[in-house]
């Protein structure tokens, strides 16, 4: 959330000498508490959308429910002990599969990008994989683990490994070559330099990496539910949609959607946390 | 030296692939495991599965709609994000709500469109549009937002207005962020047409290898698997041509700031 403020905010006090229709900024109510309020009002106005629509007739209340609707079967959903159980399974597939392929990314990134050599021979084998995309893998990974905990890893560390190896491999190539070259001449050991000189060149691309990553996880890992049918919420959709319960339907995307969005949330959490010394964060809280 | 240096570099090119390709080969070989054929019967049933009459029925079918839904896609998100990008009060207004609506993993829309369009091809349009419209809209809004305040100035002061302000800055000053967004659409769109189709459909890739699957033809589903493979890979090689091309400018501008 901060970050959104702070970066609206630049933009804000670089705009207001120009300022959109030749208002004088001072007319006007600070930016920075205007701009959640006109997301609010946005947002509630989505929901009244969602309301009025079917009432008018314009679309059908069996497709699209109102809002209330929606709503209500939301607060049904929050009290049975089945979607617990079924956030608790998409929760654990996407954190798994994220931790493991961060874990493998990064490892794999630094040993590759740390020796020209394997750097050089892995390029085209990385290139060419890496768009291959993992729903391919569903029918393989039905026969192998049929609809198991197993095959939503298999296609959520497909996924989310390409992103962080090849966030990590383009943040190695970017180790200034003078820093490198200072650390050899101190005499610091491979380990030296890595810990040193790469990791801290590389981290706010790993954590870009972890953070596209964690958004592409939990899509594969909710992909994986409907599609193959392991437990979570996206199997709870499926069933949802094939007994014709519409509300509970948008109540469970509804849950996705907000899902992504803390997901997103936390990811930025991390990333600013993780990065505090770090130039581009620096500038940031700053200005 | 030339002919060495064009050596060597074939050699890192297809050196890695060929081993791995020949570790398959075989380690398959004479692999007696049901669910792992060998690679030579893998690679005879791509033969004969995919290039009669089931590349016209099944392969392009699949690859029209994604053509039609990405380009719809294109057309929605690069036409809404400069409406929003360029009004200050509506993005503040939007942002919120496009936020969670590309919060939304994709797949999960396949129900809902389902209850809307039926099972058809505009079902299957409509999903990909759906998934692959908020990468390209939130960049375009972004790329928008982020142009150049000098170059804005200078349009102004000479007058520059209306649509020929809209091709030559807005347009292009957002050119690099809209790409980066069609970037990321491109391979949802991609996962949403193969989903489109594994939930319901007559015809299509996702639906012919489902159906491989659940008929136990081993060799076809890993053809399928493999050609799906070759897709992904040919789609995001012509993807990078085009952008070459089309951000020639950009690239060039950023390589001569470099090294000054």
């Amino acid at each position: 959330m901060t970050r959104v403020a702070v970066t609206t905010d630049v933009a804000g006090s670089a705009g207001t000498g120009t300022g959109p229709g030749g208002l004088p900024a001072r007319r006007r109510l600070p930016e920075r508490a205007v701009t959640p309020l006109r997301g609010l009002a946005g947002l509630a106005g989505l929901v009244a959308v969602l309301e009025v629509l079917p009432h008018t007739g314009l679309v059908s209340a069996d497709y699209l429910p109102p809002a209330s609707e929606t709503l209500r079967a939301l607060w049904h959903l929050l009290a049975e002990q089945t979607f617990w159980t079924a956030l608790g399974d998409t929760l654990t597939g996407w954190g798994l599969g994220l931790a493991i392929s961060v874990v493998a990314g990064v490892a794999a990134g630094l040993v590759i990008g740390s020796i020209p050599v394997l750097r050089a021979v892995t390029a085209s084998t990385i290139e060419f994989l890496r768009p291959i995309p993992s729903v391919a893998l569903i029918p393989v990974a039905v026969l192998l683990y049929g609809a198991d905990l197993r095959s939503k890893l298999l296609l959520v560390v497909y996924a989310a490994f390409w992103q962080v190896i090849v966030q990590v491999l383009a943040g190695i190539q970017d180790v200034d070559p003078v820093a490198d070259d200072t650390a050899r001449s101190y005499r610091l050991g491979t380990w030296g330099r890595l810990r040193h000189v790469m990791w801290p060149t590389a981290l706010p691309y790993v954590m870009t990496g972890v953070r596209l990553a964690a958004t592409v996880a939990l899509i594969l890992a909710v992909t994986a539910e409907l599609v193959i049918g392991a437990p979570g919420l996206g199997q709870e959709i499926a069933v949802a949609q094939t007994s014709g319960a519409v509300p509970r339907v948008y109540a469970l995307v509804l849950v996705t959607g907000l899902l992504g969005v803390a997901v997103n949330l936390a990811a930025r959490a991390v990333e600013r946390r993780a990065l505090h010394w770090h130039q581009s964060v620096r500038t940031e809280v700053a200005g | 030296m030339t002919a060495l240096t064009v050596l060597r570099r074939a050699l890192l090119l297809l050196g890695l692939p060929a081993v791995l390709f020949a570790v398959w080969w075989y380690a398959t070989a004479d692999s007696t495991d049901f669910y792992v054929p060998p690679l030579s019967a893998i690679l005879e049933a791509f033969g004969k599965v995919w290039t009669g009459e089931r590349l016209l029925s099944d392969v392009v079918p699949s690859l029209l709609r994604l053509t039609a839904g990405y380009l719809l896609a294109v057309v929605i998100g690069v036409g809404l994000g400069l409406l929003v990008g360029m009004r200050r009060a509506v993005r503040d207004v939007l942002e919120p709500v496009l936020e969670l609506f590309r919060a939304i993993p994709p797949p999960v829309l396949v129900p809902v469109i389902m209850l809307f369009a039926g099972i058809g091809d505009t079902m299957k349009v409509l999903v990909i549009v759906s998934g692959c419209v908020w990468p390209i809209l939130l960049n375009t809004v972004e790329g928008v937002r982020a142009v150049d305040e000098v170059l804005s100035d200078t349009c102004r002061s000479y007058g520059i207005t209306g649509v020929a302000r809209l091709r030559h800055l807005v347009l292009r000053g957002a050119s690099p962020q809209i790409v980066t967004g069609m970037r990321q659409a491109l391979s949802i769109g991609i996962i949403l047409m193969v989903i489109s189709e594994m939930f319901a459909a007559s015809n299509g890739l996702g639906f012919t290898i489902v159906q491989f699957q659940r008929s136990f033809a081993i060799p076809e589903m890993w053809s399928g698997v493999l050609l799906l493979g070759i897709l992904g890979f040919l789609l995001s090689l012509l993807f990078r041509f085009a952008e070459n091309r089309a951000l020639a400018w950009y690239h060039g501008l950023r390589n001569a700031r470099r090294t000054p």
